[in-house]
């Protein structure tokens, strides 16, 4: 892709007519996250929170090393199905996101892109220990060492890799965090999105997603 | 997979050389990503694809999303400080990396391990490379759309991580080898729960050679897909089960023995022609092989004896000026390590050679061309390649 | 194959042959007479596996090493071959012809050490590292901490011990600092 790509420009399209396309401000979106209030009625608002802890499915993205100790979790052996846990292939579907260890410079800048995209109320898990203080690449130049200054973490679950049994105990501290109400990581987001912001652009110079032709 | 399309000499239009003619600008073509968020990727990589229709015409893959600069991490720890870092390159079998990091700096310093060490060597390793294919065939038939494989393997897996704790503690990263030997001997009563396993291993085997080989849907999608040609072994650099598929018998451990190979009797499995059915075949023949070389090193290793060599003070360990290259097999091929050292206490560089280095990058850009794109999935899955090793 | 060397040392001005294992063996060659050799043993004398191609930075001599290790299948033994650049301005040819994959070998070693191989295909894109305007991060003066520190919030609390001096105050207490 090249820059020129990014200018405005006439297209002509299959068709034959001609329109214009601003790709800049296609591709990025100019709205702010916004922060949803709970409800005023308390027990539908516990009912809600019930209902979102029981469903809680989670994006398929393996993002470093935890991704290992999640398949054993789909088989029947610790099978987390029977917690409401299921993996979908798309942020759109999705409402956790397991950051699986490390995160890279390259794969942070698509983790925020795929959180962005999902839907709320959304929640964090961090996986290990690279997430909380570097873990064993603290002194590496392309992993990040503090998970929560780019993204709002809701449970850490320590261990290098946990084990699957581990990982249940930490979906289980989330559902008991959500029926409490205290799930608020995405709200936490939209409230200070622009001290998130800048830590991201921090170490992230080039906003250019990969692109698409059509 | 039977050719039904009849403009097939004249789409897609080629250049003189063979490659495909591609005009963005003309609408006919649309470029997608199928990128690090998919479950179609083996691990986090990216393919770039352009397409016609159906059909890839170009292929242009993007690694760099799992780099951590391991070789720039290892020079800053002394050599002992690298081994609970060194496993975690190739995260689904790390003990190779262990294998041959001590290896190498082993040859480097001059020492020798004690016997009982080289047979739980073999024996670790070989462990490995079961759980390693296990994993890898849920994934391949995943691919394809049998979901139901990935079950059962990955359930038999976990009973062989099992066996993996008992032994080492570990369940994914185990640390056992150590420069001058390994960590411990066999627990009691190990060979009675082993043979347990295996023998599950081997019926969930049967259960999924019936299931995937005989199915008609894997066989009209994976034959003819992605043949390697045997003339492309020494240009790409092919190594493992891909270019034994292809009738190359490359094997590291007949070619070049280490560790206690010689004294097991096993023969180098072939095939005659490189399609991704073909190469499925031949890795679940392999399962077998390991499954029955396993028996063979419980049956005829010694169950006491020295397993650990007498090794200087590791904190102050310094290890003469030199370079090295070891070797191993790997479920992948060739695995291997290049080291140097320059006399100090600490690695001077270390270079990881990992089998999906050449397969993921330069072979997967030549294969997935006229490729369907929903076949890209199953075409990388059965090359076989860990994104981790490639960029470490 | 100390025959084979001995006729390429007369050949191709070899020096500091060196014997590692007996099926394993190190020979440095002229930056200008590093490709011909190569050549040669691809095609004439059966090297045809070309294992790794890296580098090695030896900053206290101002050289870059280039090690290309070769690989005879058919006899079954590595070859070495190790080239000196000059650290200051590294260029070498490519071998991207010999090899198709020798192309990725390029381009890696191109972005961590800054060694360039005109003309091999792809050179100048990004291959693992996104956004990068430091140095190449392998050579050695690059100081993998000291930018981890500044750029990547680290978590406050981490106290890091020397651990040949923490076994020794652990295990003898009683002998004071020494």
């Amino acid at each position: 892709m090249s820059l020129k790509d990014l200018d405005k420009r006439m297209v002509t399209g299959p068709d034959g007519e001609q329109f214009e396309v601003d790709p800049m401000q296609d591709y990025f979106c100019g709205e702010v996250p916004k922060v949803h209030k709970a409800s005023s009625i308390k027990i539908w608002e516990n009912f809600l929170n019930w209902a979102r802890s029981e469903s809680l499915w989670i994006l398929g993205y393996g993002t470093g090393c935890g991704a290992i100790e999640m398949r054993p979790l789909m088989t029947p052996r610790f099978d987390a199905y029977r917690f409401g846990v299921q993996w979908r292939p798309t942020p759109r579907q999705s409402n956790v996101f397991v950051i699986g260890g490390y995160m890279s410079v390259k794969t942070l800048k698509r983790v925020i892109r795929s959180y962005e995209q999902m839907q709320g109320p959304k929640f964090v898990l961090g996986l290990g220990s690279c997430t909380i203080n570097g873990g064993m690449y603290w002194d590496s130049y392309n992993t990040i060492n503090r998970l929560d200054h780019y993204l709002p973490v809701d449970v850490y679950i320590t261990g290098c890799m946990p084990r699957p049994e581990a990982i249940l105990a930490g979906v289980e501290e989330l559902k008991k965090l959500i029926k409490a109400g205290k799930g608020e990581g995405q709200n936490k987001y939209a409230e200070n999105f622009e001290w998130y912001k800048a830590n991201q652009k921090k170490i992230i110079k080039n906003w250019d997603m990969p692109d698409y032709n059509w | 997979m039977t050719d039904t399309n009849k403009y097939r000499d004249k789409f897609p239009a080629k250049n003189p050389d063979g490659t495909n003619i591609i005009d963005l600008e003309s609408h006919k073509f649309v470029k997608v990503w199928q990128g690090p968020q998919h479950p179609g990727i083996t691990g986090n990589m990216a393919l770039e694809l352009i397409l016609q229709g159906d059909e890839v015409m170009s292929c242009k893959t993007h690694v760099g999303y799992l780099h951590r600069g391991f070789e720039k991490l290892m020079e800053r720890r002394k050599f002992i400080q690298c081994f609970p870092l060194v496993c975690r390159i190739a995260v689904p079998e790390p003990d190779f990396n262990e294998y041959c990091f001590a290896a190498s700096v082993e040859e480097l310093a001059g020492i020798e391990i004690p016997e009982t060490a080289k047979w739980m060597r073999t024996l670790i390793l070989e462990m490995s490379r079961l759980t390693s294919f296990l994993m890898w065939i849920g994934g391949q038939s995943g691919a394809f759309g049998l979901g139901i494989v990935g079950q059962w393997s990955n359930l038999i897996r976990d009973y062989m991580l099992d066996r993996f704790e008992e032994l080492t503690g570990g369940r994914i990263y185990r640390m056992f080898i150590l420069p001058g030997g390994v960590r411990g001997l066999l627990p009691d009563g190990f060979e009675g729960r082993m043979e347990e396993t295996l023998k599950s291993v081997e019926t969930a085997m049967n259960d999924i050679e019936r299931t995937m080989f005989s199915n008609s849907i894997f066989k009209r999608r994976a034959v003819g897909l992605g043949v390697i040609d045997p003339a492309w072994v020494d240009q790409y650099g092919i190594v493992g089960p891909n270019a034994r598929a292809a009738g190359v018998p490359k094997d590291v451990r007949k070619d070049y023995p280490y560790l206690k190979y010689p004294e097991l009797d096993f023969d180098v499995i072939t095939a005659t022609e490189s399609d991704a059915y073909t190469r499925t075949y031949l890795r679940a023949k392999e399962i077998r092989l390991s499954v029955d070389l396993i028996r063979q090193l419980l049956a005829k290793m010694p169950k006491d004896g020295e397993f650990m060599a007498k090794m200087p003070n590791m904190l102050h360990w310094k290890i003469p000026k030199g370079e090295t290259y070891v070797r191993a097999e790997c479920t992948r091929g060739e695995y291997g390590y290049y080291t140097v050292t320059d006399g100090s206490g600490y690695p001077r560089r270390v270079n990881v050679r990992g089998p999906s280095y050449t397969h993921a990058v330069a072979l997967m850009e030549k294969l997935a061309i006229d490729c369907n794109i929903a076949d890209t999935a199953g075409l990388m899955t059965s090359l076989h390649t860990y994104p981790p090793e490639i960029e470490r | 194959m100390k025959e084979l060397l001995k006729d390429l040392t007369k050949r191709y001005g070899l020096s500091a042959l060196y014997e590692q294992r007996p099926d394993e063996m190190f020979a440095t060659v002229k930056k200008e007479d590093a490709v011909a050799l190569i050549t040669y043993l691809q095609g004439q004398e059966g090297f045809t596996h070309l294992v790794l191609l890296t580098a090695v930075d030896w900053i206290e001599d101002g050289q870059f090493q280039l090690t290309y290790m070769l690989n005879n299948p058919s006899k079954k033994v590595d070859l070495g071959i190790r080239v000196m650049l000059d650290r200051t301005d590294p260029v070498m040819e490519s071998i991207h012809h010999l090899w198709k994959q020798a192309a990725t070998y390029q381009r890696e070693l191109k972005e961590m050490f800054g060694i360039d191989f005109p003309n091999s295909p792809r050179i100048d894109e990004p291959f693992i590292l996104e956004g990068w305007h430091d140095i190449p991060p392998y050579r050695r003066d690059f100081d993998t901490k000291k930018y981890s520190e500044e750029t990547y919030f680290p978590r406050p609390g981490r106290v890091t011990h020397d651990p040949a001096e923490y076994m020794k105050k652990k295990l003898y207490p009683e002998e004071g600092n020494d």
